[in-house]
């Protein structure tokens, strides 16, 4: 890419201290994720796994550090536990299911 | 004639092993647009300058069939020559001998080369294009792995060490070319990672391709691993032969003097830089209307661009470039900008090159994400890697030069050895109109015409504060300069420094913010 090219397209805004700068915007700031505060009610794969074993059912109380499953994953059987203590809400899961990272496996509801 | 049988014999036995793996196997590797290890070296050395050394190594596993395996020199190429005239220690991974695969006697004869490189105090060319770890010679693979690391280690900051990717380059492979100084790439022929696509989707379920995850281009753009990017092997040659033309051999030596040539005259430097602080320019226009020939050789050119690294001379000595780039970002600092400049001044410290910085930035970029990223210890390499340059260190303030920003980027409190502001520069704790809210806050707020009031409050911090006068009243400026006495100023410093000498406490070494 040219310079010329660069300053043709140094059309974008960004605000630094109260002023806005005529720049342009790097590919990495625009496509940031925005901050979302953890649920900790959601009981949430942290890395890609199969699940062998589910232990709630939907209506059932759990108390915090409550083992909710078991994920396998990186040769590891990973117990997921309950931050909170409350009801199931949901359990999306069940044993066999290939999870992606990040999916919500089951919810907990605060009482 | 006996004699002249055996010289026949060493001919033939030459002859076998410059084939390597076998016109087939030359003729895959020709097929992925690459060339042979041998080739690549004498593309990169002067004519005639290659000598190698250790052609009829070979390996001696015995097992998993190998004793009945000839690897011709092991699967690398190794030796010495000159670039442009200046002595080099080479070595290039050969992937038509097996992958390229690191047997022990193939990391061997690449640490003879690095043991060699170190001892001349010369740098080093490292050629990687190996499918890997050999396998069957299990950990003493990873031994030769180990060995190279720590000579990497052990020399760097002593000669200068180039990595040039040249094909695969995958697992603990990659960490060699980590260590070393600067990382060359070629679009569609490099690959390095640590774990490949089939791992990745084996254990975590996700599919990328081997160019998405460790191309030429997402180590230039995105992980800031590699450092030049070029299209063709060719053209990357052309670029290690210029950085190794502005590097000097060794951190004892200084970098080739060459002829001063003046900037082209066609840039005009008052006419680069807008008055108006919050309009972008691109900032390598300065650089280039400094610089001998207005040559810039710009490092890492696609990463982090709101920060401008490189090489260029000044009166025939090589000199660092670092500088905000307005164009990107608004040339603010943040995580990656950080890490960029910090190594590079490093890099220019450890071999005797003075560093050359332009500054106009607005402050730290603010963001969850940047502070959830670490922006306070990467941008705090900035501040230590400034302050524990020993070089000269020259300092120009183009525009805006707010809060943290104004001091980490090359300030008199860092020990800049020269600083010149141009009448266009606004040193101050923060932009006119961040420092006008918070200072008249009151008078704004209660004001029946808050706008108006703000308006006029910015106006009068603009007039009293924004500008290069209060720092030049308390000595933090050297001087207030004409844009077009720029060159003549810098020249004059490096002068001045030529022979400056600076004592350190003792330290074995220094903390810095990793």
């Amino acid at each position: 890419m040219t310079s010329d090219d660069m300053e043709k397209r140094a059309n974008d805004r960004l605000n630094i201290d109260h002023t806005w700068y005529t720049t342009r915007i790097s590919q990495r700031h625009a496509a940031r994720k925005p901050y979302a505060p953890a649920d900790p009610g959601l009981i949430s794969s942290f890395i890609p796994g199969t699940v062998v074993e589910v232990m709630v059912s939907v209506g059932d109380t759990v108390n915090e550090g409550d083992d909710i499953l078991i994920l396998d994953a990186m040769k590891m059987k990973n117990r997921l536990k309950s931050h909170i203590t409350g009801k199931v809400t949901a359990v999306n899961v069940i044993p066999g299911d290939r999870v992606s990272k990040g999916a919500v496996l089951a919810v907990i509801e605060c009482c | 004639m006996a004699l002249e049988k055996k010289i026949r014999e060493l001919k033939e036995k030459r002859e076998k092993m410059l084939l390597g793996g076998g016109e087939e196997a030359i003729g895959k590797q020709k097929a992925m647009g690459k060339n042979t290890a041998r080739e690549r070296i004498l593309a990169i050395l002067d004519d005639g300058s290659f000598s190698e050394y250790d052609m009829f190594v070979e390996h001696d596993a015995r097992d998993f069939g190998m004793d009945k395996k000839h690897l011709p020199s092991d699967g690398v190429v190794i030796g010495t020559g000159t670039v442009s005239g200046n002595p080099v220690a080479i070595f290039a991974q050969d992937f038509t001998v097996a992958g390229g695969s690191l047997g022990l006697m193939h990391s061997r004869k690449i640490t003879k080369i690095m043991d060699h490189a170190l001892k001349m105090r010369i740098p080093l060319i490292g050629i990687n294009d190996s499918g890997g770890a050999r396998i069957q010679e299990g950990v003493n693979s990873l031994a030769g792995y180990g060995e190279i690391f720590f000579r990497n280690t052990i020399s760097s900051g002593v000669i200068p060490q180039i990595s040039v990717i040249l094909g695969p380059c995958a697992g603990g492979a990659v960490y060699s070319p980590a260590l070393t100084d600067f990382v060359f790439v070629v679009d569609n022929i490099s690959k390095m990672f640590i774990t490949g696509p089939e791992v990745i989707k084996t254990v975590l379920g996700e599919e990328i391709s081997m160019e998405a995850l460790g191309g030429a281009r997402v180590h230039c753009e995105t992980s800031g691993n590699a450092h030049f990017f070029s299209e063709s092997e060719d053209e990357c040659f052309s670029q290690i032969k210029k950085l190794i033309s502005f590097l000097p051999r060794n951190n004892e030596a200084r970098a080739e003097v060459v002829e001063m040539v003046p900037p082209d005259s066609s840039y005009d430097i008052n006419r680069i830089v807008p008055g108006d602080p919050t309009l972008p320019y691109d900032v390598r226009e300065v650089i280039r209307a400094v610089a001998d020939g207005s040559d810039f050789f710009e490092i890492q050119e696609m990463y982090a661009r709101n920060m401008v690294i490189g090489f260029g001379r000044l009166g025939g000595r090589t000199v660092g470039f670092v500088a905000n780039q307005p164009l990107e970002m608004a040339g603010v600092l943040d995580v990656d900008s950080s890490d960029k400049a910090a190594r590079f001044i490093r890099y220019c410290d450890a071999f005797s090159i003075p560093i050359i910085t332009f500054v106009d930035l607005p402050g730290y970029l603010p963001g969850i994400d940047q502070e959830h990223a670490g922006v306070i210890r990467h941008g705090a390499k900035v501040l230590y890697s400034y302050s524990e340059a020993t070089v000269p260190k020259l300092t120009v303030i183009l525009r805006k030069a707010y809060g943290g920003g104004y001091i980490a980027m090359g300030s008199r409190h860092l020990r800049a050895d020269f600083v010149f502001a141009w009448p266009t520069a606004e040193i101050a704790v923060m932009g006119p109109e961040g420092a006008a809210n918070i200072i008249f806050r009151k008078e704004i707020t209660s004001a029946s015409d808050p706008d108006e009031v703000r308006r006029q409050k910015v106006e009068e911090y603009k007039e009293k504060f924004a500008n290069p006068y209060v720092a030049a009243s308390r000595g933090y400026v050297d001087s207030v300069i004409e844009p077009s006495e720029t060159r003549k100023l810098l020249l004059h410093g490096l002068e001045v420094s030529s022979g400056k000498h600076v004592q350190m406490p003792f330290k074995k070494h220094g903390i810095p913010p990793f």
